[in-house]
C-alpha cells in the first residue's frame, strides 16, 4: 500500500472536543460519542482521539506512542531509545480486535525520560531534545513512526471509522481532563494509520478539518527550522506551526491565532491604536505562517485546548458550554448528543480563537 | 393522512428521509440529532423537526413547510425553489445559498454567507428574514430576491459583519440598525430606508413578527439601511475597460 508522502490524492472531516475547566477527569465515552454523530463526515479513513491527565501514574515521563511495521523496526527504535532515554515503562498499547479495523501496525508505548549525561551533553534544552529524538526515529529509522509524545497525554488513531478506532483502543477506559476526536475524509493522502488525526508533538495535538491551500509555502518555512515534514498532510504542519511559535518564540495561543488565521489588511487597517501595530507587527515577522484556505482546527495543549476557523470561515464550527465544560465540534448535533441542555452556544467568527485553559492557571 | 411521528435519535438520515418522503402527509421528527438533507426537493407537507437538524435542510425544497423548533446547522434551503422554513433558533453558514423563490424566517442569528448568489425571476423572489445578526458575507454575489436582518437585541450596533454585498448585482437588502455598514464595494448603493420602502417590506416583517411573537410595529421603527446594486452599469470596468 502506498503511504502519506508517496501519493498526493486531491476533505470533508469531523472534529469534536471536550474540555473540563475544573480539571475534573472524565471518561472518554463522550468524546466517542460526539465524534459518532458526526459519522457521514468521515469515510473510514481515520480516526483518532487525543486525551490529557490519562496518565497520571508517569506524569513526569514523556510519553511516547510508536507504529511499528516489523519486529526488526521494533528493536531498532528500542536500541535509539534506550541509547537516549531512561524507559521506566513500556507495553503493547492495549487494542481490542474490532472489525473495520484492519492491518493494524504493531503499536508500543514508552514512559520515558532523557538521559541526564546525554542531555546535558547535547546542550538542549530538555524539549528540544525530545523533539529531535522524534524527527530522528520518524526520518532515519525505518518502520517506526512516533505519533504521540507529550506527558500526561497520549494521541490514538488509526485507519477506520472514529467509533471503530475508539472500540479498538478501548478509548472509554481511559480518563482525562481533555479530549479531542477526528473523523477523517482523506482528500489528498490515501489514509495510512501514521496519517490519521490527531497529528502530536510533545503535548501539542491538533485535529483539522478542512484543506489549506498555504500547505506548500508553509511546509517550506517550517522545514527552514529544521521540522521535516514528511507526510504531505497540512494537519502535520499545523503541528509544527503551533509548537514553533509557541515553544520556540514564547508566542501566546491569541497570538498564535493571529499568525495562523490574520485579518486582512484592510480589517487591521481598521482596528485601533495599540491593536494595529500588534497585528502589523505579527502579520510581518510571521507572514510564512498565515494558513489560508478553509480550515477549523482543535488544537489540545497541556492545560488547555484552543479552537480556531480561517479567517473566511469556510469550514463549519460550534462551542457550547454547560457548567465547567466546553464542547467544540464541527456540528451543533455532536454535542447535543452529549449535552442536551446547553447554558451557552455560538459559531465563533472566522478567525475568532476559542481558547480555554485550565481555572487556576495551565498554559 | 394523519400526521407520522418519528423519533429520529441516531437513525442513519437516508432511513428517515426515505421514512419522510414515503409518508403522504405531515411529518413530525422528534430527538432530531444532525441528520442531513431533511426535506430536500419536498413539497405538498408540513414537516416539524424538534432538535438540532443536520446540514442541508430543506434542500431544492420544492413547496414544503418546515418548522424546527431548536438550531439548524449549515446550507439550510440550499438552491430552494418555493415553501417556507422556520428556525425557532439560529442557523449555521451559507443559510439559502442559491436560493430561487420561497421564504425562510430565522428567529435568532445565522452564519456567514447568508443569501449568498440569491437570485429571482418574474414571480419567483425568494426572501430570508433574520432576527438578530448574520456573519460575514451577507448577500455576496446576490443576484436578486430579498435579505432582511432585524438586529432584534443588538441594541442598534451593526448586526452584519464584513464584506456585506461583494459582488452584489440585483434584489434588495434592508439591514436594521443605527451604524450604517462599512467598506462596502463600489457597485453597492445604500441610502436610509424611506417609508415607501418600508411599507414595500412591512408585510414581510409582520409575518415574522407573528410566527416568533414579536411586536411587528415596533420591529418596522427602527432605522433600515437599504443596500441596493448600483444601476449605472457597476461592472464596466471589472475585467477590462468597456469602450463604449
Amino acid at each position: 500500500m502506498m503511504r502519506e508522502g508517496q501519493v498526493r490524492i486531491p476533505s470533508g472531516c469531523a472534529i469534536s472536543g471536550i474540555f473540563s475547566k475544573s480539571g475534573m477527569k472524565f471518561s472518554g465515552k463522550d468524546i466517542v460519542k460526539s465524534i459518532g454523530v458526526m459519522h457521514d463526515r468521515s469515510n473510514g479513513l481515520g480516526g483518532g482521539f487525543a486525551g490529557y491527565g490519562i496518565y497520571p501514574e508517569y506524569k513526569d515521563y514523556y510519553a511516547f506512542h510508536l507504529f511499528y511495521d516489523s519486529i526488526q523496526a521494533k528493536k531498532d527504535c528500542e536500541e535509539f531509545l534506550n541509547r537516549h532515554f531512561e524507559i521506566a515503562h513500556c507495553s503493547e498499547i492495549p487494542t481490542k480486535r474490532t472489525d473495520g479495523v484492519d492491518n493494524a501496525p504493531l503499536i508500543w508505548r514508552y514512559f520515558i525520560s532523557p538521559h541526564t549525561t546525554k542531555l546535558s551533553a547535547s546542550q538542549l534544552d530538555e524539549r528540544e531534545y525530545v523533539v529531535k529524538c522524534v524527527f530522528r526515529i520518524n526520518a532515519k529509522i525505518d518502520g517506526c513512526y512516533v505519533f504521540s509524545s507529550g506527558k500526561d497525554m497520549g494521541v490514538f488513531k488509526g485507519v477506520g471509522f472514529p467509533e471503530d478506532i475508539a472500540k479498538f483502543y478501548m478509548i472509554e477506559d481511559y480518563e482525562g481532563y481533555s479530549f479531542t476526536a477526528h473523523g477523517r475524509y482523506p482528500t489528498n493522502t490515501p489514509g495510512w494509520w501514521g496519517g490519521a488525526h490527531p497529528f502530536g508533538l510533545l503535548d501539542y495535538s491538533v485535529v483539522h478539518n478542512g484543506e489549506i491551500s498555504s500547505y506548500d509555502a508553509n511546509r517550506r518555512a517550517i522545514e527552514m527550522y529544521g521540522y521535516e515534514c514528511k507526510l504531505l498532510t497540512d494537519t502535520e504542519v499545523i503541528t509544527y506551526i503551533i509548537d514553533y511559535l509557541h515553544r520556540k518564540k514564547g508566542l501566546t495561543y491569541q497570538e498564535i491565532s493571529w499568525v495562523a488565521a490574520a485579518p486582512f489588511w484592510q480589517t487591521i487597517e481598521d482596528m485601533p491604536d495599540g491593536d494595529r501595530q500588534i497585528h502589523e507587527y505579527l502579520r510581518n515577522v510571521f507572514s510564512a505562517q498565515l494558513i489560508t484556505g478553509p480550515f477549523s482546527i482543535i488544537a489540545g495543549f497541556e492545560g488547555g485546548m484552543m479552537a480556531l476557523n480561517d479567517r473566511l470561515k469556510l469550514r463549519s464550527m460550534v462551542v457550547g458550554e454547560k457548567g465547567d465544560k466546553v464542547y467544540i465540534s464541527s456540528e451543533e448535533a455532536a454535542i447535543r448528543i452529549i449535552e442536551p441542555d446547553l447554558e451557552k452556544i455560538w459559531s465563533p467568527r472566522g478567525g475568532e480563537a476559542v481558547i480555554v485553559t485550565l481555572d487556576g492557571g495551565g498554559a | 393522512m394523519s400526521e407520522l411521528e418519528i423519533t429520529a435519535g441516531l437513525m442513519d438520515f437516508k432511513e428517515l428521509n426515505r421514512m419522510v418522503k414515503s409518508h403522504d402527509g405531515d411529518v413530525l421528527i422528534d430527538k432530531c440529532y444532525g441528520q442531513r438533507y431533511i426535506g430536500a426537493g419536498l413539497g405538498g407537507k408540513s414537516i416539524r423537526i424538534n432538535g438540532t437538524p443536520g446540514n442541508a435542510m430543506g434542500a431544492y425544497l420544492d413547496g414544503a413547510s418546515i418548522i424546527v423548533r431548536g438550531n439548524a446547522q449549515d446550507a439550510v434551503g440550499d438552491t430552494m425553489n418555493d415553501g417556507e422554513i422556520i428556525i425557532h433558533g439560529n442557523a449555521g453558514d451559507a443559510l439559502g445559498y442559491g436560493m430561487r423563490g420561497g421564504s425562510i424566517f430565522v428567529k435568532g442569528n445565522s452564519g456567514y454567507r447568508t443569501g449568498i448568489h440569491m437570485k429571482e425571476y418574474q414571480d419567483r423572489k425568494p426572501l430570508i428574514i433574520v432576527g438578530g445578526r448574520v456573519g460575514s458575507f451577507l448577500g455576496e454575489y446576490m443576484a436578486g430576491g430579498l435579505a432582511i436582518v432585524l438586529g432584534i437585541g443588538a441594541g442598534g450596533a451593526l448586526p452584519v459583519g464584513n464584506f456585506t454585498g461583494t459582488g452584489m448585482h440585483g434584489g434588495s437588502m434592508f439591514i436594521r440598525s443605527d451604524v450604517e455598514p462599512a467598506r462596502l464595494p463600489k457597485q453597492v448603493t445604500i441610502e436610509t430606508a424611506q417609508d415607501e420602502d418600508i411599507l414595500s417590506i412591512a408585510p414581510h416583517v409582520s409575518r415574522f413578527a407573528a410566527i416568533f411573537g414579536f411586536d411587528g410595529k415596533e420591529l418596522l421603527k427602527g432605522n433600515f439601511f437599504l443596500l441596493r446594486p448600483n444601476a449605472k452599469n457597476p461592472y464596466h470596468t471589472l475585467y477590462t475597460p468597456n469602450l463604449r
